[in-house]
């Protein structure tokens, strides 16, 4: 007669070799339990911390960016200081978006009709989906916008980018840009976060005057008002700027609402 | 104080003479990734000699109740929740220097290292020992590190911990930055000719012909 209690079960449990089936997937059970106690705990523990390390440096970014651009103390001295005003844009309608303000912004995103999926032809930064309301900074002088500052992203060579860019007030005259999230190659890649190699940006022209995108990171040198240098040994990466900053230019990209602010009609 | 000399021994004999990077050539792809700067190879060579020490106490600690049919798994399962542990902690009080090791300090999780010395020294000793190796281990390759990317940082840059020691032509000293040093190979150079240096000063080192090439005048018939 087989003894059935759970003490004694347990005590046979017990007996068996570390080897045995029982015991192998008991080990295996609880070790995976305390790992993942572990790591949870880390990563919820510590979010916080990272969360606003990662917003201090978006600011710190912005700050840097803007007070790289030529002249631009002066127009934020003019315009009375925080003349930056912080806008979530509707990116197919190219206007502000009504109702969605920065704070309820990443509620709105969750939805999935804020969203459009794009096409291998479009998906020049390889994105897979763009969001159609984008959080955009703009410093105006008097009614009109003198410049706008757009958060762009796209898949680099190991990671994802992202960046902002700083458009002058005709919308195709480059103000500044800033790297504020990359993966890149050490040494190479990542030297797209160099302040040297971002300052080449300011006063690059994106499109020109019959309305193509002609921006590019060259290979090499640079020639005329629509390259930078590219960065040697890291061509995936200087391409991918390439492709992000056309892209988010583009007609999928921020297109439409420059268009509109070059018509006065933002 | 008989003990006391064993550890020191277990403590001090990865160093130099059995150096997990130059004698068991393990651990090199980090070593060829993060040691473009002195700043990241310190930071990686910490988090690697913390997760190696902890590893191999748990490991050491629940030695006899790891099943052996599972214990690979068990191992890496442990290594990887503490790595991801440690990048959580650099991410929220490094964030600087997290960035800009991204992936590296992940990939801690598959360096042959560290299941190394968990698979053949953890787990057949107790949790003190155990350590100890893991720390002689850690400072091993930290030390390998580090010269590696004192030597890449000052040829490639003409800085140290990010202060400029050889003024570069940009900013009008003498020196030409030897960006080469910047690029993956350039480790691997400066590695093997570490390796070659070692076993040149230490022949027990170096290994033995695995075959004796024919003679040349077989070959030619």
């Amino acid at each position: 007669m087989a003894d059935l209690s759970p003490i004694s079960l347990w005590k046979r449990f017990l007996a068996q070799p570390i080897d045995s089936r029982g015991k192998t997937i008991a080990a295996a059970l609880i070790v995976s339990a305390t790992c993942a106690l572990l790591v949870t705990s880390a990563t919820v523990i510590l979010r916080p911390i990272q969360q606003a390390n990662r917003a201090a440096e978006q600011q710190v970014r912005l700050e840097a960016l803007i007070s790289a651009i030529p002249g631009m103390r002066e127009v934020m001295g003019r315009a009375g200081g925080g003349a930056l005003s912080t806008v979530v844009v509707d990116l197919e309608a190219a206007r502000a978006a009504p109702d969605v303000t920065p704070e309820t912004l990443p509620a709105a995103l969750d939805a999935p009709e804020n969203w459009t999926p794009l096409s291998p032809e479009q998906d020049m930064a390889m994105i897979g989906s763009r969001p159609n309301l984008m959080q955009v900074f703009f410093l105006r002088d008097g009614e009109d916008i003198s410049l706008a500052i757009l958060p762009i992203y796209g898949s680099g060579y190991n990671g994802p980018i992202e960046a902002m860019i700083a458009l002058q007030g005709d919308m195709n005259t480059i103000a500044g840009l800033t790297v504020t999230a990359q993966e890149e190659t050490p040494g190479l890649g990542a030297r797209i976060e160099e302040p040297a190699w971002q300052a080449s940006f300011a006063g690059k022209r994106i499109a020109d005057d019959a309305g193509a995108v002609r921006f590019t990171v060259a290979r090499g040198r640079a020639s005329g008002a629509f390259e930078v240098d590219g960065i040697t040994g890291a061509t995936r990466t200087s391409n991918a700027m390439t492709r992000i900053v056309r892209f988010w230019v583009g007609p999928d990209g921020y297109g439409p609402l420059l268009a509109a602010i070059r018509k006065g009609e933002f | 104080m008989a003990a006391g000399g064993k550890y020191w021994v277990t403590l001090t004999e990865p160093l130099i003479r059995k150096n997990p990077v130059t004698l068991q050539i393990l651990g090199l792809c980090s070593a060829l990734a993060v040691t473009t700067a002195v700043d990241t190879a310190l930071t990686m060579s910490v988090s690697l000699t913390v997760v190696l020490v902890l590893s191999a106490g748990i490991v050491s600690a629940i030695r006899r109740m790891i099943p052996d049919t599972i214990r690979l798994i068990v191992q890496i399962m442990i290594v990887a929740s503490l790595v991801i542990v440690i990048d959580q902690v650099l991410q929220a009080y490094f964030y600087d220097i997290s960035r800009r090791l991204s992936v590296f300090v992940s990939l801690i999780t598959t360096n042959c290292l560290v299941l190394g010395r968990t698979e053949s020294f953890a787990r057949n000793n107790r949790p003190l020992p155990s350590m100890i190796d893991a720390l002689g281990n850690g400072l091993g390759y930290s030390l390998i590190l580090i010269v590696i990317g004192a030597v890449r940082e000052l040829f490639g840059t003409g800085k140290l911990m990010g202060a400029q020691v050889l003024q570069t032509v940009d900013h009008g000293g003498w020196f030409t930055p030897f960006s080469l040093m910047l690029l993956a190979p350039s480790a691997f150079f400066l590695l093997g000719g570490l390796v070659w240096a070692i076993r040149s000063i230490r022949p027990d080192q170096a290994e033995a012909q695995e075959f004796v090439p024919p003679h040349a005048e077989e070959v030619r018939r």
